[in-house]
Parts: structure tokens; sequence; C-alpha cells
């Protein structure tokens, strides 16, 4: 029993659709238990007010839009050295998930600004770096969009992956470098020192948990599309050649 | 190695269009400038820096989808990449043309486009310290991306959304150069980063366009 066992796209079908019932049941429970905790029986915030309600939101998929970068990173490396299939499209179906996440962590983040600092948009290092990292969500699908053999896309993009996230990283410290921020410091840390009271911590975990679990769910069921669509694809073409 | 710089040097001047059209893309850009933000000096001087580098920028990416696709088109790509010389040494070789042809014109006319936009005096010394520094590695990331985009037929604008985030660290660095020249402030952490990061790309970079053209030939 090994990881690379998912390799083979026949298990990996088999294993998904057992799974894909738990994970869905999952985010659907953590999410709706998790967004009705911290939006109706938490407290308000002394210095934050109603508006602290946006953090439920705002910082799970802001961890998702990173998280979903790295892992990306990481099948592309995969695909690279192993030249496993499944990991080349569940590093597609991802992008799409990860670019909206980054919007969404945008958006939010931007309904919080307005009261909070009386702006919707402030060019701070950390605002910055999410739309530098929604610009390579962006480059990376129109890479896939536009090359129609599916290896060398495969392959185009896993090194665009892996070059990106070495630029990534360095304008997040660029951007540091070059304007200093409004936006706060870390509200999780595993330091208990620094983080935020327990009534806002457990919903905000949970709404982690939800978050996570909708990825996952999201994703299984865009790489078993892909897989199918690429099966389809096979079929088309040996009638053809019949 | 040699060879090939020459034979690319030779087509970018007499080809037509490729080489002086970022020159003078640049200096339209410039132009347009004031007629954008208007023509007092105080704003200019100000926003100065950010617009030579931009325009020098843009005018960069330009011609960047030209670097491999002719020799793509007529097969001599396929030949330098059989060649007995390693394709990272021919990606460097054509970044090296490239920035001969686009880059270094660039440099030098920069500071006279300083003068329409009323770039303050102590900032010309550090403009093309900064250009000369950060243009290499805008050829070489502009590689890149064309070696990316170099089997697709209309690559022009996939190109650009792929090349401009990768050159988002440069811009800045090499911006706060000049600003911080014409405020005379301390110079030496940019410059750093900025050489830095032109080392760097000059080094590894090569190796990424050499992979993803091996791709597209395949």
């Amino acid at each position: 029993m090994s990881i690379w066992e998912y390799a083979n796209p026949k298990k990996f079908m088999q294993t998904s659709s057992w799974a894909l019932p738990f994970v869905t049941v999952g985010a659907v429970g953590c999410l709706a238990v998790g967004l009705f905790w911290g939006f109706f029986l938490t407290p308000e915030a002394t210095n934050f007010g109603s508006t602290v309600k946006v953090i439920y939101v705002h910082v799970p998929s802001a961890m998702m839009a990173i998280n979903i970068w790295v892992m990306m990173l990481v099948t592309s490396l995969i695909w690279l050295i192993r030249r496993h299939h499944v990991s080349a499209l569940a590093a597609k179906a991802a992008a799409p998930i990860g670019m909206v996440m980054t919007l969404i962590a945008l958006i939010t983040g931007a309904i919080w600004g307005q009261p909070m600092w009386g702006t919707w948009w402030e060019w701070d290092p950390r605002l910055t770096s999410f739309l530098i990292l929604f610009l390579f969500y962006l480059g990376y699908m129109a890479l896939w969009e536009a090359i129609d053999n599916p290896d060398t896309a495969a392959d185009l993009t896993g090194v665009l992956c892996l070059v990106g996230s070495v630029f990534a990283l360095l304008s997040r410290y660029a951007v540091n470098f070059w304007n200093q921020g409004l936006h706060q410091g870390a509200t999780l840390s595993l330091d208990k020192q620094e983080n935020i009271s327990d009534v806002y911590w457990f919903p905000l975990l949970l709404c982690i948990a939800g978050f996570v679990l909708l990825f996952v769910t999201l994703l299984l069921l865009r790489t078993r599309t892909e897989i199918r669509a690429r099966r389809l694809k096979a079929l088309e073409q040996r009638e053809r050649m019949a | 190695m040699i060879a090939l710089l020459t034979r690319d040097l030779r087509l970018a001047v007499r080809a037509g269009g490729g080489f002086g059209l970022g020159l003078a893309f640049f200096l339209i850009v410039v132009t347009l400038v004031p007629f954008g933000v208007g023509p007092e000096g105080g704003v200019l001087a100000r926003i100065a820096p950010g617009i030579l580098w931009l325009g020098a920028l843009l005018a960069c990416l330009l011609s960047l989808d030209r670097i491999f696709a002719l020799d793509f088109e007529d097969g001599s790509l396929d030949l330098l990449a059989t060649a007995p010389i390693p394709l990272e040494g021919v990606v460097s070789v054509k970044a090296a043309a490239h920035w001969l042809t686009t880059g270094l014109p660039l440099v030098l006319a920069a500071p006279v486009f300083g003068v329409l936009l009323h770039l303050p005096q102590p900032a010309y010394f550090w403009l093309v310290v900064s250009l000369m520094l950060g243009t290499p590695a805008l050829s070489v990331l502009g590689t890149f991306g064309a070696a990316l985009t170099v089997g697709l037929k209309r690559g022009g604008l996939l190109l650009s959304l792929l090349v401009l985030p990768l050159y988002v660290p440069t811009l800045i660095f090499g911006a706060e150069l000049v600003r911080r020249g014409a405020n005379g402030m301390d110079t030496q952490v940019p410059l750093l980063m900025l050489a830095g990061i032109t080392a760097a790309c000059v080094a590894v970079v090569p190796f990424a366009s050499a992979a993803a053209i091996r791709v597209n030939l395949r």
C-alpha cells in the first residue's frame, strides 16, 4: 500500500468514487456549522465590531490560495519526475479552484478593509502579493488552455509552475521591501501566545477544515472529470483509427 | 557560439522591424505619459523613474516573441538543438543577442528620455546603472516566456501574461534604485538586490528555457 498506487487511473477512480461522498458531507457539515457558529454565535470584537466575522471566510480562503499553489508545485514535480498522468491532471484541476480562492480572499479582504482602513484597496505587501499570485494562476491556466497536446501542456505548465513558485516567493519579499503595510500580522500560529481568543478560534478552525474538505471534494470531482475526458478522447481516437 | 551571436545580431539588424522598433515604442510611451498625467514638472519628476522603467520593460516585452519564433518556423531551432553546443548555451546566446539589440539601446537612450520627463539631476547615473543591471534579467526571463509559447500560433498575448509577473521583482528593485538615487538616499540595498536577481536569472533561467524548448521540439 503506497501513494503511488493512485498513479493508476483505475485505482484512483475506484478510491475517489468511494471517498467522494464522505468528503462532500464533511465539507458541507464543517462549513455549515463553522459559518453559522462564526456568524451568529460569536460576540463582536472590541476593535473590529461585527466586521470581524469576515475572518471566517477570509482567512481560510487565503490559506487555501497559497496551499493549493504548493499542492500544484508538488504534483507538477511528481509529473515531471515520474510521469504519472493523474498527477498532472490533478494540478490542472486544482488551478481554477486556487484562482477562485485567491479571488475570494481578495474580495473579502476589500470588504473588510473598507470599514477598518477606510479604503477598498491599499498597495500593502500582503494584498499586492496576493494580486501577483492571482496573475500567476491566470497565466498557468491560460497556458493549459492554449496547448493542444496534453503531454506538452503538462510539461510546459509544470516548468512554469516551478519557475513561477520561485518568482512568487521572490515577489513576496520584494514587495515587502517596496512598501510598508497596513495588514495585521499572522492571526494563527502554533505557539499560542499570538493567537486570537478561543471564542473565535474554534469556529475558525471548523471553517478552515471546511475549506480544506471543500477543496478536496472539488479537486476529486474535477480530476475525475479530467480523467474521463481523457478517456473519451482516447476512445474517439481509436474509433477514428478503426 | 560566437558565430551564432553574430548571426542573430545580423538578422536582427538587417531583417528590419525588430531593431529600433523597441526604441521607438519606448519614445512613444514616454511621450504619451505627460498627455495622460498633465505637463507639470513636479509630478513628472516624481514619477519619471517608474515611467522610464515601465517603458523599458514594455519595449523589451515587445520583441520577445521574435527570439525563437522565426528559428522555430524555418527549422533552424531543430538544428541548434542537435548541434554540439548545449541548448542552454544556445538560449544564453539568444538572450545576449536580444539584450544587445533591444536592452542596450534602451539603456543608452533612457537618459535622453529622462530629460523629457524632468528626471532630477542625481538620478541619471542611477538610471543608467539600474537599467544596465536590470535589462539582462528582462531578456533572460523573456527567453523563458518565448520558449514556453514558441509552438503556439498566436502566443503574443499569452507571452505577456506569463512573463510580466516574472518581471515584478526586477521592476521593483530597479525603479526603487532610481527613486532613491533621485532623492539622495542610500542606494546599496536595491543595487545589490537588483544585481543579485540578474545574476541568478542569467545563471538559472536558461536551464528552464532549454527544458521548455526541448518539450516544444519533441
